[in-house]
Order: C-alpha cells, then structure tokens, then sequence
C-alpha cells in the first residue's frame, strides 16, 4: 500500500505525459484517478496509525554505495511522514480536479496534468525519507517541478523569468541543505535519520574550526539545514521568488505555492527536531527569522493589488507562524498549523482562481468588486476561507494560530515573549489585509471595464467540489484534529518522530491571552469595511502624504532591486571580465596567440638572411669561417 | 584466458577502418562506409559489454593481461585493465557508434575519410586506457592527437584552421614534457612497465619534477585553469562528432591519466601538490562557469561548463579519500555521456539552421516539442539534479572534498548554483519563449535516428542517477586499493626518509 502511495503519482505523470496521443481525455483521467487512489490510501494509512498504531520502514533499493556513505532508496512511515501524507496527496488530488475545470481551455492539458503529477511524487518522496540524501532529492524534485509548472505558460517572458529565479534561489537554499548534509555525514558518518539522531547528543558540546571560526558543530549543523528551509519555504532574505511564483497556473499556486512544497521547509526542521533541540542558538535563529518574515510578509499584503500576491504574501507570512512555532520547541503545533493551513490556503486560492475564472483572467483587485450575489458559492467559501485564515473562533486557523500564540508565551523566555507578541500583531494585520481582499473583491461598486457585470460566471461544478471538500477541511480540521496534534493525545500520536529535550511546560494560560487574539480579529472587520468600502478616501490622503512608506512597502522593501544590484549584475559582470580580459586578453594573448606571433616574428627575421642571393650566402660563410678559425688559433 | 580480448577490442576499430580504406572506390557509396564503421562499432560495443560482464570485480590488480615483446628487452605492449579502465573502454565503445550515426546528419562532404578517421581514433584512444607500458601510453596518448586534429581542420568551421593549431600547440607541449619524464623514468627505474614501476618506488626527490611534467600534459588535456582556451575553440570549429568525441572520451583520458600515473606513481608528490590542484580547480569551477553565463555561442558555453564540470573531477581524485575518487570517476562517465547529448543536441539544431547562437533563437518548443523534452532531460544533468547521472558524481565528490577542505567544498558547492544560472537561461533563451525569428519556423523536430540516440544518453544518465550500482560495484574494489597503496606508499617513503 505504502509502495501504491508513492508511485501511483509517478506512473500518473509518465501514462499522463506519454498517453497524450490516446487524447487529452486519457491523461486527464488518468492522472487524477491515480492521485486519488493514492489519497484515500493516505488517509487509510493515517487512520491504521492513530488506532491500529501500524508505522513501518520499506526499502525499496539501494541508491549509493561508497565506501561508508550507503544510501537506501526507502519509505518511512511514522506519525509525521503520515501526516504529510494526508496533506499532500490530498490536496494535490483536489487541485488536480479542480484543474480539469480550470485549465479546460488549454492546449496542452496533459502536461500540466502530469507535471502535477510529478510534482506530488517527489514531493511524496521527500516525505517519505529515511534518510537526507533521499530529502535531498525530493526537495530538489519539487523545486524542478516548481520550475516547471511556474513557466508552464512558456510563452510569457515574466512566467519563464519567474521559474528561472525561483529555481535559483531555492538552489541557493539548496546550497546550504547540501552542505548541513555534507557536515553531517563527515561527522557522523551517516545521513540515516534513525543513525544519526542516536549520535547527536554525544556531539553536543563538540566544536570545530570551520573556516577560522571555532563554532558548534550541532549549531552549525542546523544553520545549514535552516538556510535549505529558509529557501523553501520563502522565509526572509530568500522569500522573492514565492511572489513571482504566482506566475503559473492558479491551481499551482494552490497546491505547490501554498499547500505544500513551501511547507517541505517546516517539515524539515520539525523532523530534525532531534537535533535542533540541542541548538539553542539555532532554535533562537528560527524563531527570529520566521517572525521577521510574519510581520514583512503581512507588512507587504496590505498594499498589494494583485488578488494572488495578496494570497502569496500571505502564504509567507503563515509560514513565518510555523517557523517561530518551531523555533520556540513547539514543533507538534508548527505541524498543526501547517495541516489546517494547508486546507485554508488552498482553499484561498483556488477561490481565487475561480475569482479570476468569473473576470477572465483579470488578477487586479481594484478592477473587482460588488459581484458577491453573482458568485454566491465562491464567495461563501473565499469568507470560509478568509475567516479560518484570520483565526476567528472555532474554525481551524483558530486553534493552530492560537496554540502557537499560547507556545510561545508558554515558553517564559525573551524570543518566547516576542514570539506571541509578533504573533498576535501579525494576526491583526493578517486579519485587516484579508478584509481588505474580500471587500475589495465582492463588495463595494462594480469596477471592472473590459467586461459587464452581468458577464461574470459562477465557475462550473467540478471547480466547486474540490472547493466545497476543502472549505469542510477548513472548518473542521482544527476542531476535529487538535487533540491529537496538540491536545492530549499528542503525545500518544506523534511517538518518537518528534523529540523534546523539556517537556512543554503545561501551566495555565492567562485568560487575556486567550481572549486578545479572537477580539483583535474581530474587530479588524469593521474596521477594514470602514476604511476599504465606506470610506476609502482617507486611506487615499494616506498614500499621498506618507507615499514614502506606501512605495517602500508596494516594492516589498525594494528586495527585488537590492539582490539585482549585489549578485544578478556584478556576477553577470565579472564573467564578462573573466571572459574578455581574463581569457582572450590575458590567456590567449601571451599564451598561444603569444607564441605563435613570437614564432613569426623570429622567422620573419631569419627569411631576411636566405635572399637567394650567391654572395650573400658567401659573406656569410666567410664571417664564419673566420670566426672559426680564430677559435682554434686562439685556442 | 588465452583469447586476447584486449587487443581485439582496440584493434577491431582499426581493422574496420582498413576495410573501409582498401574497399574504396568510386562506385561505392557513402551509405556501405556507414553500414561498415557501424557494425564495427556495434560488435566492439558488444564485445566491450562481455567485457564488463566477465570481469571479475573483487579482484584487485589487473586483468586480461597480455604481453608480448615489442622492442626486445626495452619495450614491452602490455595491456590490462581493472575496475576504472573497464567502464572507460565501455563508455567509449558506447560513444563511438553515437558519432558514427551522428554524422550521417551532420557530415557532407569526404564521409567516408571521416568514418576512417573516427575508427582509428577510436583505436587510440581505447589503446590509452589498456595500456600498462608507459611508452605505449604515451604513443596512443599523442597518437590520439592527429585525428583530432585532422577533424577539426578538415571538417571544421570556418576558423577551423586556428582552432587546430591552437589545440596542437597546447596539447604538444605538454606532451614534449611528458616524454621527457618517462625517459627519465626509464633512467631511474629501468622498465616503463607500470606494474614494476609501482613496485619499484620512486625516489622521492624524483617524484616533484616528474609529477609536474605528467601533470601538464593532463592538465592540458584535461583541461584545467588556466590552460583551457583551447577547448571552447576547438569545440566550436569542430562538426558534432568532433566535439561529441573530444567532450565525452578525449578529456577523460586526461581524468584517467592522473588517477593511473600521477596518483599511483608519484604518491608524494602527489601529496604536495594537492593545494596547487584545489586552487586551480577551484578557479576552473567559478571562474569557467561566471564565463559560461555570459555565452552567446551554444557551443562555446557547453565548452566552459566541460571545464567547470572537470573542476570537479580533479577536485574529486585528489582528496584521495574513497568518496572524492569514487564520484571523480562516476562524474567523468556521467558528463561523458551529458557532454555528449548536449553537444548532439546543439548539432541538432545547428544541421537544420546553420546557427549556433543563443540569440537567433528562442521558441523552439513550438516547433519541436519532442527535442525540447529530451533537451530538458539533458540540461537537467547537466546542473546536477537529483536523479540524474550528473548528481551522484557531483554529490560524492562534494562529500570527499568537504572532509579534506571546508573552504574549497563551499566553493565548488556554489559552482552548483552557477551551474544552475547558466544551463537554465541557456535553455529559457533557446526553447522557450514566442517564436520570432523567420528563419527557424519551418525546422522539422528530430527524426528517428536522432531520436533513438539522444533516447538512449537520455536513459542512461537516468538509470544511472536512480541506479549507480553498477558503476560504482565495479570501480569500489580499485578504488579501495588505489588508495590503500597510495596511503601505504606514503608511509614507506615517510619511513625511507628516516
């Protein structure tokens, strides 16, 4: 079953990529049934996991096998790996439904169908590892197929652009994953999940030299493995490929940019829970940067007018929430918030999508607005979404925002402290630009002049199932589910798969705390409806008296323009010098070029004695024989 | 076994390029000339196959010697081989048939010379990786030149004529030093036979001057920083399967040359060079790569990214640790079969439009959707991602250089994200895009010989990035007692200088 999960996607993309000559119909079919298939079999191994307690270990074949360094193609399940599971195939097999609406006018449907395919199996390759080598190639499956599908529309310069730089980037991010790797085997002599958490805790206090600075090797062990997260998962500094990201296909953004791939980043640091807990520096480097990339991301949200940037943007800064989550040691709720997430955030975008479906194919929210009767179910479930997103009381995002909130107070310390207050700033923010995108989007006066009001359609009915399931998952999932992920059957459930130095402290919470999240959300609504719909003009005079701030936000802190100016051009520079000058003005020119016109010269020099003349050569000879005839004299 | 397989795996090239020669007449047609060249190097891929198949891998000194008296009691033709020469000569084997069926496409004028010249290099070269005297070493080593060199002037681009002079000039004159080196050998130890060499030790203060003079004539060939200007040129002027050859077999032997000579015979010196090679593979790696980025000529980036791409491949053998020669090894057969699709693929494009640069074209992917795929799968290779032969060359010899030196493994680790940068734009520039230019728009997609070839690179660099075992079962056994003895030397000259 365990093999069926994981290559069911695999064969997906191969009979869906090469059946395109038995018609569009065939891959379409087939992708999305076996997607299926490998869902429900997800969900059957989860619940065999919770109640029958039935995880286990396949390998399916060697991969490397060089002198210590053995690698094993294989398949983990335990508690977490099951979890992603369920997120992944479920999702994917929603959004590859929800695609047979969406994409139904484009050409090449079958290439889509099975680079989402492909997408899901290394996605379910990365989660499935024993082992970093096997994470390492998922991870790096998944930004390929990232890259694929962002340029999927290779027509458009800015779509190929956008999967060029978040391919590279993520390489950047890779870079560092490699190198955590690299340190790991050379320390501890294996890249086996099992073998190398058993020995981390004989090297905590080991230091080493690593160039000229005498460091922690499990510290620095884990800033590598951050910096391949961080990549990933779009968090500060590496974050400017996620917006460009949105590119693609809506569906992509849902599954790849939202749901998933960008949670891998989470994923890995939660799994590396055993080691990160011996880090305190690293643990405080997370947390620091994934509240950093909260506030930036939702800084940002509230100025953009694209609908999938706004949702972008936010993606981020939720990741930021899992990542402080983890970095205070509250990995099992970074995990929660991930799987509430996954559902809210796909259901985002896909309503999105079906948004932009109903304006054909306009994206700008100003060009939106006042057309909530005439889509009545995309806007039921974009509020359903829109409420979980913000964390207002009893649907998912509530309980997974709060509890990280609550974590982190939890933790007495000073990044614990600022992590809830980030936190619940962040939520007040989250709360206004989502508003802000509902409003701007259903409500207030019809804006847009390419087409009529009346034109706008409701979206047909298999782009709204995968909507309606998923907008169930985002009431549900968190009620449903807390007790397990954190409650009080989150011990029971997770097992060993996450590791605890300190039991989590499990005082009482302060009353306020728990009331000032769901009243700050709360209020955001009115708010927002005063100042985007009844009154937007003070907002206007905003933008004009302090444009300063307004551009410096809309350029989403000029990052874009920055990296341009330090890497793209000197980089781009530089090999043109090492070209030019280095090779053909340096190299060639004393070297080969050098030798050749020195061996010229020297020769035209050497014709000027053969003139063909008798008495020259005779002179010559004469000079020669003389100066002979010396030598011996004088000798 | 009495049967001397050696000998008729390199000579059965040779023996197929006399047939075509003497059978040489007005009447016949190119087409026979083919049929002729291919079957030999089909029948020699086969029998360099059974090759592999009856070589016994937990054996650790060479096999399928043969011996035979060429210049009594001076020199000896002595043949064999062990874990790293085999899976040479099969590469090798595998490549020639490619070319051959390459040139159907692209070659027009003087075939059959062309297939002439194309078997008997193929002798020399599968001469280079058997032979166990230094003296026939050196003659198959340089002998492999003139052919080159013949391909590039004859068959060449318009700057042919400079591009083989370029490639002579530099190739001579390290080989004038190598030449040099193995007479003093002789003087020193009296045999060019490699075993007895290995035996004999050779004296440590001998060890530096010898080991740089074989180090230039390698570092040439190989080519390293900052002696490889004549690559890109050489590449350029050269039809595919000039460049197919030269990319894929001829820089090997240079890969090949430091692991069975450098290394093994002169382990001290080895030793003490072993800063000088990181530096400037190091710089071949960044250096090589910032250059490839700015490329106009499809070609020519190909070329600098060989070079970066053999940056590892010295990086990787002088770690001397197993992972870092393991992946050295892996990466040579990887990027010689990458090398060679990438090459294939350029001349793809370039037999229907004449152009190799980036910028006449863009959109490709409207027109040949089937090339572009197999074009993606190459270029994925190419910057090492995970699944591909290129990847676990690359990873393990990052793994063996990471646990000699931090410094140098984050370098040549961010020659991975350059690697990126380049192929990646390269691709966008090339396949994707609108399709604007006029000249490109009526280009038929690749045909059925095309297909079955770039198919087949395509598979192997998949099978082996999912499956290396094969690869690496074979060379894991010479490699370990490459550097048992290596390590075993060292300690023995440690001790004699005491």
């Amino acid at each position: 079953m365990e093999y069926l999960i994981l290559f069911l996607p695999l064969l997906g993309s191969i009979f869906g990529y090469f059946g395109k000559s038995l018609g569009d119909k065939f891959s379409i079919i087939i992708t999305s049934l076996f997607i299926s298939i490998s869902a429900i079999l997800s969900i059957i191994v989860f619940y065999n996991g919770i109640v029958n307690n039935i995880y286990g270990n396949y390998k399916i074949f060697e991969w490397i096998n060089s002198g210590k360094f053995v690698v094993n193609w294989s398949i983990n399940v335990d508690p977490l790996s099951s979890v992603m599971l369920v997120v992944v195939t479920l999702i994917s097999s929603l959004v590859h439904i929800y695609s047979i609406g969406y994409m139904n006018k484009d050409p090449h449907k079958p290439r889509f169908m099975s680079y989402l395919s492909l997408f899901t199996f290394a996605m379910l390759t990365l989660v499935v590892s024993d082992n970093f080598l096997q994470l390492f190639f998922g991870w790096e499956g998944v930004g390929l197929s990232s890259y694929l599908l962002i340029g999927y529309w290779y027509k458009k310069n800015s779509a190929n652009n956008a999967a060029m730089k978040a391919f590279l980037v993520n390489r950047v991010g890779d870079f560092g994953l490699a190198i955590g790797i690299f340190l790991i085997f050379f320390h501890l002599g294996s890249v086996n999940y099992q073998e190398v958490f058993k020995l981390i805790p004989d090297f905590s206090n080991t230091d080493i030299n690593f160039l000229g600075l005498e460091v922690n090797l499990i510290t620095l062990i884990c800033l590598f493995l951050f910096m391949g997260a961080m990549g990933k998962s779009a968090q500060f500094f590496l974050h400017t490929w996620l917006p460009d990201a949105m590119e693609g296909p809506t569906p992509v953004s849902a599954l790849i940019h939202a749901a998933t791939m960008v949670t891998a980043g989470v994923f890995l640091v939660v799994r590396c829970s055993p080691i990160f807990e011996f880090s305190q520096i690293a643990l405080n480097t997370v947390a620091v940067i994934g509240m950093i990339t909260a506030v930036f991301a939702a800084s940002v949200a509230l100025v953009q007018n694209d609908i999938k940037r706004i949702i972008a943007y936010s993606t981020c800064s939720q990741l930021g929430y899992m990542f402080f989550a983890a970095g205070v040691g509250a990995y099992h709720v970074a995990i929660f918030h991930l799987f509430t997430h996954a559902f809210f955030k796909a259901l985002l975008f896909l309503g999105s999508g079906s948004v932009i479906h109903a304006f054909n194919d306009e994206q700008d929210i100003r060009e939106m607005g006042g057309v909530w009767k005439k889509l009545p179910y995309t806007w039921v479930l974009m509020l359903i979404g829109t409420l979980a997103l913000t964390g207002f009381p009893f649907l998912s995002g509530f309980y997974s925002k709060d509890a990280i909130i609550e974590f982190a107070y939890l933790r007495h310390s000073t990044v614990g402290y600022s992590a809830a207050i980030v936190g619940i700033i962040t939520a007040f923010l989250t709360s206004i630009y989502s508003w802000r995108l509902l409003f701007l989007t259903f409500h207030g006066k019809y804006n847009n002049k390419k087409i009529s009001l009346e034109k706008t359609h409701e979206s047909p009915i298999i782009m709204l199932i995968p909507l309606i399931i998923l907008g169930v998952g985002a009431v549900l999932s968190g009620i449903l589910l807390k007790n397990f992920f954190i409650g009080q059957e989150s011990t029971n459930f997770w097992k060993n798969s996450i590791f605890f130095i300190n039991e989590l402290s499990h005082d009482h919470i302060p009353l306020w705390l728990i009331l000032i999240t769901p009243i700050i959300v709360t209020i955001a609504i009115p708010i927002s409806y005063y100042y985007f719909i009844k009154n937007p003009k003070i907002l206007e005079n905003f933008k004009i008296s302090y444009n300063k701030i307004y551009d410096f936000l809309l350029n989403k802190w000029y990052f874009d323009e920055i990296y341009e100016f330090i890497f793209v051009k000197p980089l781009k520079k530089l090999g043109d010098i090492f070209w030019k000058r280095g090779d053909e003005n340096t190299i060639d020119r004393f070297g080969p070029d050098g030798i050749s016109k020195v061996v010229k010269y020297i020769s035209n020099k050497a014709i000027k004695f053969q003139t063909g003349f008798i008495y020259d050569y005779a002179f010559v000879m004469l000079i020669g024989l003389s100066a002979l005839i010396t030598y011996l004299i004088l000798k | 076994m009495n049967f001397p397989i050696l000998s008729s795996i390199i000579f059965l090239p040779f023996l197929g390029a006399l047939f075509i020669f003497l059978s040489q007449s007005k009447t016949s047609s190119n087409k026979s000339a083919i049929y002729v060249s291919l079957f030999t190097s089909i029948a020699n891929f086969l029998l360099s196959i059974f090759l592999w198949y009856s070589f016994d891998r937990n054996f650790t000194g060479f096999q399928f010697v043969e011996e035979k008296n060429w210049i009594s009691g001076l020199i000896k033709f002595k043949l064999g081989i062990d874990g790293i020469s085999i899976l040479f000569i099969v590469l090798t084997t595998f490549i020639a048939p490619i070319c051959i069926l390459s040139c159907v496409n692209s070659v027009k004028s003087r075939v059959k010379e062309f297939l002439i010249t194309i078997l008997v290099l193929q002798t020399f070269m599968l001469g280079v990786f058997c032979s166990l005297d230094l003296v026939i070493f050196y003659l198959f080593f340089e002998a492999g030149l003139i052919p080159m060199f013949l391909i590039i002037g004859i068959w060449g681009g318009p700057r042919r004529v400079y591009s083989a002079y370029k490639f002579f000039l530099y190739t001579l004159l390290g080989s004038v030093l190598m030449l040099i080196a193995i007479i003093a050998i002789y003087w020193i130890s009296g045999t060019t036979d490699l075993v007895q060499i290995l035996e004999f030790k050779i004296p440590k203060e001998y060890q530096y001057l010898l080991w740089l003079a074989f180090f230039s004539s390698f570092a040439v060939k190989l080519p390293m920083w900052p002696v490889h200007t004549w690559l890109p040129d050489a590449h350029v002027e050269a039809p595919t399967a000039g460049s197919v050859i030269l990319a894929s077999i001829l820089l090997k032997m240079a890969g090949y040359g430091f692991l069975r000579f450098s290394v093994g015979m002169f382990p001290v010196a080895s030793e003490y060079f072993t800063p000088l090679v990181y530096t400037l593979s190091t710089i071949a790696i960044i250096y090589t790569s910032l250059v490839a980025l700015m490329q106009e000529d499809m070609k020519k980036l190909i070329a600098y990214s060989s070079v970066a791409h053999m940056g590892y491949v010295t990086l990787g053998i002088f770690t001397f640790t197993k992972q870092g020669i393991e992946g050295s090894i892996y990466q040579m057969i990887s990027h010689g079969l990458i090398s060679a699709a990438l090459f294939l693929s350029v001349g793809v494009l370039y037999d229907r439009t004449h152009s190799r640069l980036i910028n006449s074209y863009g959109g490709i992917v409207n027109i040949l959707p089937k090339f572009s795929l197999i074009f993606m799968i190459f270029t994925l290779s190419a910057l090492g991602i995970p699944g591909t032969s290129g990847f676990v060359g690359e990873f393990l010899v990052l793994l063996g250089i990471f646990q000699k030196n931090y410094f140098v493994a984050i370098l040549a680790s961010l020659g991975v994200i350059l690697a990126a940068a380049y192929m990646l734009w390269l691709y966008k520039r090339v396949i994707f895009g609108k399709l604007n230019n006029d000249n490109i728009k009526k280009i038929k997609d690749i045909n059925l010989s095309e297909g079955l070839v770039l198919s087949l690179l395509a598979i192997a660099t998949i099978v082996f990035g999912f499956y290396p075992e094969p690869i690496l079962d074979t060379i894991s056994v010479s490699s370990d007692y490459l550097i048992e003895n290596y390590k075993k030397d060292l300690i023995y000259h440690l001790m004699v200088n005491k």
